[in-house]
């Protein structure tokens, strides 16, 4: 947002009305968020997968602290089945804004036995990050970890709070959450324990796509509509690619698609779309009958629980 | 577009999974999947129609249990406004449930039962909201449409919740005839209920005026993070020293004299940065970056007030306190850590002066002690002066958590009634 489109209306003369979008108040959250975590941890980190959400927090991160430099590193959990567009936007931002990138690799714990690959029919690395997330926390002693969720993704995130307390097995509690109240966020914890924290809770979808407009912020690719050889499965479009076998029965095909979400390339879906730029995506976002999760991730439909299941074992 | 913020309350079975499902439905917020689930899960059930209630029930255990735990977040728009619900759940837990949920919301929603009118819960919602300082209180009337859409049985809660409200604080009281399950007067105005002149709840909550309820006259902003890019980056940042925060009250403008606290020293504003670039103006709850032209030392926890309007600076202080624990209760000689704006400090419980029926609002002044949920008047005093003003007169510098210095958790909310009276 440029600053006079911005705060536009309370720089007016006259009759100022000192009113916020919905934008510039969630804007503000976000970055109120972060400074506290900032100032409050010893060693925080902020997840950057490159996907949308974490593209948008990392950028609110940026303005927290601007014009200084982000105080803290970034990390990406790899599943090793990624989509090149991703990785490629994910080392430029990196480069770009000359903060430390640590990756986490799931390939890396599957070959040293850490964890086991799932096999069969939908298997897939979604629920094996984390593991080696967990692995990696302890062994860079982080204390606060940033993560992109939001509380309109997914039943079970909708109640979690946005200091989110994990013990030193990394699990969360749903039953046994801290009240948080006004911006007041309580971040203590003992050594070993640690504190997600999630700066775009109330943010949704459109939200995002919204503020992406807004800022300019750029986006892997992939986000867009695009041609690409896709096959169906479980109601929805797979990308042909090294980590997936397309089964008997299974026809691979080419078509113009975008992804809403960015995951592990074998369990996420592409959605059909015509959508070549983010205004176009905001039209469709805003008319769209599917959730997201639903629309594009194998991995939470496996049952009405799934997310709460994982969650409590320590995923993001 | 502007948020408006809003949580809900009722009693179990009064209708708040239903209304809110409405809402969510009728504003289509809610996805083809999210209803194709919950219509499986009712099929599974054997419940006879669809339960849009299970929309709104997140964890496994309210599932199997088909009951509501914790606070729950929902979110809706319409052309006009974008909607944050806060769900709270109304049995178990309440008290700490709803401080939770509606700690920072604009309207509280409270929904009444038309057949059972107005019980101790309501007038404990309505109590909690008051206490909360939540500006706007809707109480919905449901399930109209089994009392006939009566005018006389409305009216007759309407008085009694209002004869009740006056004892609190409750600046804008607005009642509501409705219907959650058929959607009368939920978005458009009820054919049944031709005797109702208001308009129907969603038109109320999209037309509602909040941007005045904000605190514009007492500038605040408590600092949250010194930035100093000094060793990295060009010769021109060199000497740049910001003062981040969010502003908690009041209007600051470049040029303006300000005071720092605790030294005391004064300067003028330079400069304010905003998330897009340089201000004119910074107001609650705006994320911003202050610039001073003096070299005064400013740290995380400091406020920057005007100097001619300064907060209350001060260790001993009165507020109402909400309990959150289940063990132990709150006692006087209780020691515990507490966080006020971006400030931490430690604070001793002098006195327990009363606890409050919150069903009758009576207070007894024997009680000695505070339980879980139990709410009361408590004498504090801080190893270090906060810089507060009365809870009534900004939530956000006249609010503070409580925690426990051996679990780590937040035992209590605190609302800033003033300084301790002298003796
Ligand atoms: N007749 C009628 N029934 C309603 C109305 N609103 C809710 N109910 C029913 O009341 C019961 C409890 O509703 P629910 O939304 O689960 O209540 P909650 O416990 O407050 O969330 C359900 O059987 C609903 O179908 C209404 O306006 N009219």
């Amino acid at each position: 947002m440029s600053s006079t489109e911005q705060w536009g209306a309370a720089g007016a003369s006259g009759g100022t009305t000192y009113e916020l979008t919905h934008l510039q108040v969630l804007e503000a959250e976000a970055i109120h968020i972060v400074r506290e975590v900032a100032a409050e941890f010893e060693r925080p980190v902020m997840l950057f997968s490159g996907g949308k959400d974490s593209a948008v927090m990392l950028h609110l991160a940026v303005k927290a602290f601007a014009p200084a430099r982000l105080p803290f590193p970034v990390m990406h959990v790899d599943t090793g089945h990624n989509f090149p567009e991703v990785l490629e936007y994910r080392d430029r931002r990196v480069a770009q804004l000359g903060v430390r990138l640590v990756v986490v690799s799931v390939q890396e714990a599957i070959d040293a036995g850490r964890v086991v690959e799932e096999t069969g029919p939908g298997a897939s690395r979604n629920r094996l990050q984390t593991v080696p997330l967990l692995e990696a926390i302890e062994g860079n002693r982080f204390d606060a970890v940033f993560g992109g969720a939001r509380r309109d993704e997914e039943k079970a995130r909708a109640k979690e709070r946005v200091f989110s307390f994990r013990d030193e097995f990394g699990q969360w509690d749903p039953k046994n959450q801290r009240p948080e109240l006004w911006n007041l966020y309580n971040g203590r914890h003992r050594r070993g324990e640690h504190i997600r924290v999630f700066p775009i809770s109330n943010w949704t979808e459109l939200d995002v796509w919204q503020y992406v407009a807004a800022e300019g912020i750029e986006l892997p690719s992939i986000y867009y509509a695009h041609r690409r050889r896709v096959f169906p499965r479980d109601g929805m479009w797979l990308a042909e690619t090294p980590f997936v076998t397309v089964g008997p029965g299974e026809e691979v095909e080419e078509r113009m698609v975008r992804f809403r979400t960015v995951g592990d390339a074998s369990c996420t879906g592409a959605v059909e779309s015509t959508a070549a730029d983010v205004a176009q995506v905001i039209e469709e976002t805003a008319a769209t009958r599917v959730t997201e999760r639903g629309a594009t991730r194998a991995d939470d439909r496996i049952s009405e629980a799934g997310m709460e299941d994982r969650k409590r074992e320590g995923y993001f | 577009m502007e948020l408006l913020r809003f949580a809900t309350a009722g009693s179990v079975d009064d209708g708040k999974s239903t209304l809110i499902g409405r809402l969510l439905y009728d504003s289509k917020a809610i996805f083809e999947d999210q209803l194709e689930s919950v219509e499986r899960t009712s099929r599974e059930r054997g419940d006879a129609y669809t339960d849009l209630a299970l929309l709104t029930d997140g964890l496994r255990a309210e599932r199997e249990q088909g009951i509501t735990i914790d606070v729950a977040y929902r979110y809706f728009a319409t052309p006009r406004r974008k909607f944050v619900i806060a769900d709270t759940p109304g049995h178990i837990q309440y008290t700490r449930n709803m401080v939770t949920g509606a700690s920072t919301a604009d309207l509280a929603l409270v929904l009444v039962d038309a057949r059972k009118g107005v019980l101790e819960q309501s007038r404990r919602h309505a109590f909690l909201a008051s206490l909360l300082g939540i500006p706007h209180l809707v109480v919905c009337v449901n399930k109209m449409d089994l009392v006939d859409w009566s005018p006389d049985r409305y009216e007759e809660i309407r008085s009694e919740f209002r004869s009740f409200a006056m004892k609190l604080d409750v600046r804008d009281l607005t009642f509501v005839p409705i219907s959650a399950l058929h959607g009368d007067n939920v978005v458009e105005r009820s054919a049944n209920m031709p005797w109702y002149e208001g308009s129907s709840l969603l038109h109320h909550l999209e037309e509602v005026h909040i941007a005045s309820d904000r605190n514009l006259i007492d500038a605040r902003l408590p600092v949250q993070y010194v930035i100093r890019p000094q060793d990295q980056a060009s010769a021109e940042l060199h000497d740049y020293r910001g003062y981040a925060g969010t502003v908690a009250g009041g209007v600051l403008k470049p040029g303006d004299e300000v005071v720092v606290l605790p030294s005391g020293l004064t300067s003028t504003v330079a400069a304010i940065d905003g998330p897009g670039g340089p201000v004119d103006e910074a107001f609650a709850p705006m994320a911003v970056t202050v610039r001073l032209s003096d070299d005064v030392d400013v740290s995380r926890g400091d406020m920057i007030a005007r100097v001619r309007n300064r907060p209350h600076v001060g260790q001993d202080i009165d507020a109402m306190v909400c309990w959150l624990a289940n063990e132990p209760s709150l006692r006087p000689g209780a020691k515990l850590a507490v966080k006020h704006t971006t400030r931490w400090g430690r604070a001793v419980v002098k006195a327990v002066q009363y606890r409050l029926d919150v069903n009758t609002l009576h207070r007894d002044e024997g009680a000695g002690g505070l339980a879980l949920n139990e709410i009361g008047r408590v004498r504090l005093r801080t190893t270090v002066p906060l810089f507060y003003d009365e809870y009534r007169r900004n939530r956000a510098t006249g609010s503070f958590i409580l925690v426990d210095e051996g679990t780590n958790n937040t035992v209590g909310a605190g609302i800033i009634l003033g300084p301790t009276a002298a003796a």
